[in-house]
């Protein structure tokens, strides 16, 4: 037994591999269940507030100054969108009762919220008595990134959202399209299968169902804007990372927990993105993962490697994670 | 108080919400309308226009449409029509008294309005106006175009002053079949290009409704009619016989294969336990899987030797698996 104080950040990441290779699965499961881990757990709860609160707010008010397009509500979602607010409003405020309170006079809410100092008053479905507007606002409160799934003609359409952290792909370019064609070319026909699969699934939520799924790549550095507009700043150093000496504390396993939602009054599917990012070297203290990390990606197929755009560092990784990790400093 | 324990009751109170009846009215000759409350006077779930639940009823249950407001509601509204000639779902719901419990489902979807829609088009006869309520009040909040034709016998429609002042000038009433046809008939004929329609009443005015529609050239997406979605039903009793150790594990209705395996002891892997993510998958020795899952593929469910104990169960009387 060690007695190391873990950080927090570890204990609770969401080490996502139930096995030593990984292949596509409709992975969805109930929300809200405590998972066990090596080093601690995760997900008892829709939303997590951490360490990183305030550090990610920051980040995320810095990108939307420079690009409000990252946050877009189509005309016909802003229902939804103030049904996204109240719901996750009232999510933080039962998690946190003691610094978050939501108090409602007919169609007059007060939100107050002790670690961020905010006290706002608003009427709800009145986009303009509030900061941001409702969706723009939950992004100020949340750490999560949101999409708005519209349900219409047999499918789910990705009508608005809210995404500053996004993993090579943009809210930009995807809006307004079909579920099925955001999740673009996909390396597998059976991943095909398993995104029509998932999309049956969601259509068929009754309100107030949520379930979960974890996904995963790598990012270099402790990058949460990885998406495609700001590629020019993030893609050189998935080749020159190879060759750096620190290597194994520059990439970082990036894991999304995606809660999927029936939005309770408008029906939309509200689908949450939190983006949770440790280095090799801090996964390699928790031997289990260290070792079954360094399985997954050394045996990763070519084309799921291309997909994950992890074709560069994929090699040296799996090295070190096996071997190099024993020579380290 | 009288607190109903048949075994519907309970199931339903654990699968749901036990309301407390907080007013009854009566809101037309034969119809009446319960106002249900929590118990402890908390908010109840929010629900999308169109909603209804599933009201425990002694030894049935009844859908009704949610009539009140969606948003963190203080009450549940439903508006019982009596049917004499009915099961006695409505006869049990027009005795009981204020203060009474029922044991009530969560809110279920079916009939949501399109939020693309330029314009909507409802349409109800008589009882069909329920699920129509909350669609208007949730066009008027919203400020979306619509207009509402409501065939009723005089003086026998529900609602008849809400929806007055909620729709105003949108609201048209007929109390004779010719005149409501022949408004229909104009109405299809004179929406504007992306308008969605949505009925609900007896089966008859469903059918002339889609008639019409049909005759005025309407896509059948544009065209929406209330059903109640029947939750994935409790199906029939079985066993499930393992090959390993020959156990014998009986399988009652409203009860998963792979809870029944739980119960006797026997882990099966699983996660979403909605058939959609293909852990609990168990390979058939014999007998004939019923599916009802999402994952197996076509060819997979013609082989008939793969089974997702979460929601599927069984054609024959025994299914005997590689357990
Ligand atoms: S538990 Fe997911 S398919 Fe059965």
């Amino acid at each position: 037994m060690t007695t190391t104080v873990l950080d927090p950040r570890i204990a609770r990441f969401p080490f996502p591999f139930r096995d030593d290779s990984y292949r596509y699965s409709t992975n969805v499961e109930p929300a809200r269940r405590f998972t066990p881990t090596e080093a601690g757990g995760w997900g008892d709860r829709v939303l997590d507030i951490d360490d990183e609160y305030r550090d990610e707010l920051a980040q995320r008010a810095a990108i939307l100054r420079r690009d409000p397009s990252r946050c877009t509500v189509l005309p016909h979602m802003r229902a939804a969108a103030w049904d996204t607010l109240l719901t996750l409003l009232r999510e933080l405020a039962a998690t946190h009762p003691q610094q978050m309170t939501l108090e409602r006079d007919g169609a007059r809410y007060r939100w107050r919220n002790q670690l961020l100092g905010t006290d706002q008053e608003f009427t709800y479905g009145g986009d303009a008595s509030l900061p941001g507007g409702p969706l723009g606002f939950a992004g100020q409160q949340v750490q999560e990134d949101i999409v708005l799934l519209d349900q219409r003609e047999g499918s789910l359409w990705a009508d608005a959202g809210l995404v500053t952290f996004a993993a090579d792909w943009s809210l930009g370019f995807d809006v307004g399209m079909r579920f099925l064609e955001v999740h673009g070319p996909v390396p597998r026909i059976h991943e095909e299968r398993v995104i029509t699969r998932a999309e049956q699934f969601l259509m068929r939520l009754q309100p107030g169902e949520e379930f979960r799924r974890t996904n995963w790549t790598m990012t270099v550095d402790r990058r949460l804007d990885a998406s495609t507009e700001t590629y020019p700043e993030w893609g050189r150093d998935r080749r020159l990372v190879v060759d750096d000496d620190r290597l194994p504390d520059r990439l970082h396993l990036r894991v999304e927990v995606q809660h999927l939602i029936r939005l309770a009054e408008s029906g939309a599917v509200l689908f949450l993105i939190r983006t949770y990012l440790a280095s090799l070297t801090e996964l390699a203290r928790i031997p289990g993962w260290r070792r079954r990390l360094g399985s997954v990606l050394a045996e990763l197929p070519q084309d799921m490697t291309d997909y994950k755009g992890l074709t560069r560092y994929r090699d040296a990784a799996a090295h070190w994670l096996t071997e190099g990790w024993r020579y380290a400093p | 108080m009288s607190v109903d324990l048949s075994p519907t009751a309970v199931q339903a109170r654990e699968a749901g919400l036990l309301l407390q009846v907080a007013d009854a009215e009566p809101a037309a000759p034969g119809i009446r309308t319960l106002r249900l409350r929590s118990p402890d006077g908390a908010p109840l779930p929010s629900f999308p226009p169109g909603s209804h639940i599933v009201v425990d009823c002694g030894t049935r249950r009844n859908a009704y449409s949610l009539t009140g407001p969606g948003r963190e509601p203080e009450f549940y509204s439903v508006s019982v029509l009596l049917r004499p000639d009915g099961d006695g779902g409505s006869d049990f719901l027009h005795r009981v008294r204020v203060g009474d419990l029922l044991g009530v489902s969560r809110p279920r979807s079916a009939f949501v309005p399109v939020a693309t829609a330029r314009r909507h088009l409802y349409v109800a006869g008589g009882i069909g106006i329920t699920p129509l309520l909350s669609h208007v009040r949730a066009a008027t909040e919203w400020g979306r175009p619509f207009e509402l034709l409501y065939a009723h016998r005089p003086g026998a429609g529900a609602h008849t002053a809400e929806l007055r002042e909620l729709c105003g000038e949108r609201l048209r009433e007929f109390p004779g079949r010719a005149e409501f046809q022949r408004a229909l008939e104009d109405a299809v004929r004179s929406q504007p290009l992306g308008t969605h329609l949505y009925v609900c009443g007896p089966a008859g005015l469903l059918d002339f409704v889609h008639a019409a529609a049909g005759r005025a050239g309407w896509p059948q997406e544009r065209v929406h009619a209330e059903r109640f979605s029947a939750a994935l039903d409790p199906g029939e009793p079985f066993t499930a016989s393992l090959a390993g150790t020959g156990a014998r594990i009986p399988v009652p209705a409203g009860v998963s294969l792979l809870e029944a395996l739980e119960r006797a002891g026997t882990a099966v892997p699983h996660m979403c336990r909605q058939g959609v993510c293909g852990e609990c998958r168990l390979r058939v020795v014999r007998g004939r899987p019923l599916h009802r899952d999402l994952y197996l593929s076509p060819e997979e469910r013609a082989a008939g030797d793969a089974v997702m104990a979460c929601v599927s169960r069984s054609h024959d009387e025994e299914l005997e698996l590689d357990l």
